[in-house]
């Protein structure tokens, strides 16, 4: 039962009080350049959410099971940054069969979740905490890629109506989007405390 | 001739510190920007070792750019940006430990930070060395100065001191927002705003 609460605590904690986009700035490009409208911000959550298991759970694997045995933690960006593209490279090939106008909405956006912060963050995450048990790493992959559909739908829903403010010209765009941002960083602080 | 070549040169070093500044007008590079941004030091810190990575990774794109195969090309930018961060890290644990353990995971991060990646896409993969380079280092500075106003901004009026030295009178209350995330962004959206700004008069 005890692991049970761990890993549901982990898991909130990782996705609303920790959030990776709104309090350790990951994740921050797709954030301000795919959240225009919800439904692809909703299919880039879904699709960085895909991405950021199986590679939270792979590095993890491979970080317990051959670098540190054989004391290799010099190659470890190294073979994270691969198995990362690699899933990347999966997902590509499938929305491009599956959903193709989904596809073209992407653009480069999709290839560029490579080098999505979030994703590599979280993999040196689980090896900075130093999780020590499969199921919490792969627990805590799902919990940052929800949180970070979380954000960015949340974000496209303001967005969505901030096309109808009466923004300052200067504002208008990407500053905007860093103030809503700003401000979003601040609800989300009311979580903190919730869980340790 | 060598004079147009140096008139071009100046004009790739200069286009990267402000027309083309890699934050404040492509936007990339911006979860460094907002996380290391506390305060000056880090942000300093961050700074050279992203002109250390960017050099050297648009040299080596830049000497092997006729071997690149396209569909590869990505991956093989990633690697080679992956040693050159592990370097840089392995450097700071080892002369600067206490900077690395304040930065933490956003040194590695630097593998994945756009600014690198899009140079060796739009500039190294396509131009010789010298460019490369030259690209390399303005673009690195424009990061570094940017990085450092949003830094020095947010640590003034968080703290009241620059780079660890009190300058703000006794009677200065400390914004401790500024330190939070929330600074990060408002700030940078304000610079922004500033920027579009001016760019906006001068056309």
């Amino acid at each position: 039962m005890d692991r049970v609460m761990v890993l549901l605590m982990g898991f909130i904690s990782i996705m609303i009080i920790n959030n990776l986009v709104l309090t350790k700035f990951l994740g921050i490009c797709p954030f301000l350049g795919v959240s225009g409208r919800l439904d692809m911000a909703f299919g880039m959550g879904c699709a960085v959410t895909f991405v950021v298991t199986l590679s939270g759970t792979l590095t993890w694997l491979i970080d317990h099971l051959i670098l540190r045995p054989y004391g290799l933690q010099v190659m470890q960006y190294v073979s994270f940054i691969l198995v990362i593209a690699g899933a990347v490279q999966l997902v590509e090939m499938y929305v491009r069969k599956f959903f193709p106008s989904l596809y073209e909405s992407f653009g480069i956006f999709l290839p560029l979740i490579t080098t999505n912060c979030a994703i590599l963050g979280l993999c040196l995450f689980i090896n900075l905490w130093d999780v020590d048990n499969l199921a919490e790493a792969v627990v805590l992959s799902v919990g940052a890629g929800l949180g970070f559909t979380l954000a960015i739908c949340i974000m496209a829903g303001i967005r969505e109506n901030l096309l109808l403010a009466d923004v300052p010209t200067c504002l208008k765009g990407a500053p905007i989007t860093l103030i809503t941002a700003g401000l979003l960083t601040l609800a989300f602080m009311g979580f903190a405390g919730m869980v340790r | 001739m060598a004079n147009a070549s140096g008139v071009e040169l100046s004009k790739t070093f200069t286009a990267g510190l402000w027309q083309e500044n890699p934050v404040l007008r492509l936007l990339l590079g911006m979860c460094p920007t907002l996380a290391v941004t506390a305060a000056v030091k880090p942000a300093l810190t961050m700074g050279f070792s992203v002109i250390f990575v960017l050099v050297c990774s648009n040299i080596v794109v830049s000497l092997m750019r006729n071997l690149l195969k396209s569909h590869l090309r990505i991956l093989m930018f990633t690697l080679t940006i992956a040693t050159f961060v592990t370097i840089a890290d392995l450097f700071l644990k080892a002369y600067l430990p206490e900077m690395s353990e304040t930065l933490g995971p956003y040194i590695p991060l630097i593998i994945v930070n756009c600014i690198i990646i899009c140079r060796a896409e739009a500039c190294a993969s396509q131009n010789g060395l010298v460019v490369s380079i030259v690209d390399a280092v303005g673009m690195g500075l424009g990061f570094t100065i940017t990085l450092c106003v949003l830094a020095g901004v947010r640590e003034l009026l968080a703290t009241g001191m620059f780079a660890g030295h009190a300058i703000m009178p006794r009677a200065f209350v400390p914004w401790a927002a500024m330190g939070l995330p929330v600074g990060a962004f408002i700030t940078l959206g304000l610079i922004l705003a500033l920027v579009n700004q001016i760019t906006k008069k001068q056309a």
